[in-house]
């Protein structure tokens, strides 16, 4: 068992250089330590202008995401024995602009997620003496696996059509209409879905299917897409067969 | 609002990069990918084939001997070997993701993929043995 691992870090210090480097730093390795542990130790022992996000340190709040060794993982979740003898590299999450070191620019996602509304919509809300709105547990196991996203990015990292075309919605805001188009107190289906069919909506996806083998809440935003297709699909059939129908 | 994330008037000290175009090589999983996107070509050339087929059975007897003798051609034989693997490849792919889309629930529980799968497979057997069957019986 090594005593120590090197960390191949991404720099990018914009006042100071056009051009990202990698810079090496020796951590001492431990069996309980994941990358973010390391992260933290040269930030508090070896560099302290080393930047990066993190909070929960637990898999919730989807901040500490990044590219290690190229693939995209939340860092509180990736143990540092997985990458032995090392060296391990970090990077920030691929198909993002980059701020500073490992900290990406992420107002492209928070636009398109409000675009595709992820939010319970009422055609008419009830008044609250009614009470509230009841669901089975099997109205709720419809839907729950697409409410487990943490909005971590880290689908948007692994998707190249992202990648190549950024106008693309992509994986999470996919599949977070998902969510609400199957939880059965929404009736905003077609509005999500007028966002949707056009361009940069489920059509670009060419099902690569790696957002979903990336995904750290097994939400499986590619399926998500792909039921959209389906559904998508139906309605044309539905509008061109029976024009009369309100769908 | 501006829909374009690659025009940005403002920081320009944010660094950003190109996917380059072969940025599929890398990883085998998107090579893959590509080639799978790729064996479209293959099925529309067996849809060209047929539509030419089509074509020389109405165009009459000698019009169809000549479809068949070019058939008959290494450079066809050739051409149709190739795109027989990549229609078989295309194919394997398709029902292998067909369980993504497709969600069949039984009471309670969710259809396992392979069920899904295994019934695409089925079909084509199916599919595939009536064909045969009315080859071998003409």
């Amino acid at each position: 068992m090594p005593t120590t691992l090197t960390l191949e870090v991404f720099r990018y210090r914009p006042e100071a250089e056009a051009e990202p480097v990698l810079q090496s730093y020796e951590v001492p390795f431990r069996k309980d330590w994941v990358i973010l542990d390391a992260l933290n130790y040269i930030k508090d022992n070896l560099d302290g202008s080393l930047s990066y996000r993190w909070s929960c340190r637990m898999g919730v709040c989807g901040s500490c995401g990044m590219m290690v060794n190229g693939t995209p993982v939340l860092t509180c979740a990736t143990f540092l024995e997985k990458y032995l003898p090392g060296p391990i590299r970090v990077e920030p999450l691929k198909n993002f602009p980059v701020v500073r070191d490992l900290v990406i620019e992420m107002n492209d996602f928070m636009r398109k997620l409000k675009r595709v509304k992820p939010w319970i919509i009422r055609e008419e809300e009830k008044p609250l003496s009614e009470g509230e709105y009841l669901q089975t547990p099997a109205q709720l196991a419809d839907y729950k696996q697409y409410s487990m996203c943490i909005n971590c990015m880290l689908c948007y990292s692994a998707c190249p059509i992202y990648g190549l075309e950024p106008s693309f919605t992509g994986p999470a805001a996919i599949a977070l209409a998902q969510r609400y188009n199957f939880d059965n107190r929404d009736q905003g289906k077609k509005q999500r879905m007028e966002a949707l069919a056009q361009d940069g909506g489920i059509w670009e996806c060419t099902l690569v299917g790696e957002c979903s083998v990336v995904c750290p809440k097994d939400v499986d935003p590619a399926g998500a897409i792909q039921r959209y297709k389906v559904a998508s699909t139906n309605e044309w059939w539905k509008s061109l067969l029976m024009p009369w129908s309100k769908t | 609002m501006n829909q374009n994330p690659h025009y940005t008037k403002h920081h320009p000290r944010w660094y950003r990069v190109r996917m380059p175009i072969f940025w599929w090589v890398h990883k085998w999983v998107h090579a893959k990918f590509i080639l799978r996107e790729l064996t479209s070509v293959a099925v529309a050339f067996y849809a060209m084939v047929l539509l030419f087929q089509i074509r020389a059975v109405a165009q009459g007897p000698e019009a169809y001997a000549s479809f068949l003798a070019w058939h008959k051609t290494p450079v066809a034989i050739v051409l149709h070997a190739i795109a027989f693997l990549l229609v078989i490849f295309h194919s394997v792919t398709w029902f292998n993701l067909a369980p993504k889309a497709l969600v069949v629930r039984l009471g309670k529980k969710r259809l396992p993929d392979f069920v899904i799968a295994a019934s695409n497979y089925a079909a084509w057997a199916v599919f595939s043995a009536a064909v045969v069957w009315i080859i071998l019986s003409n």
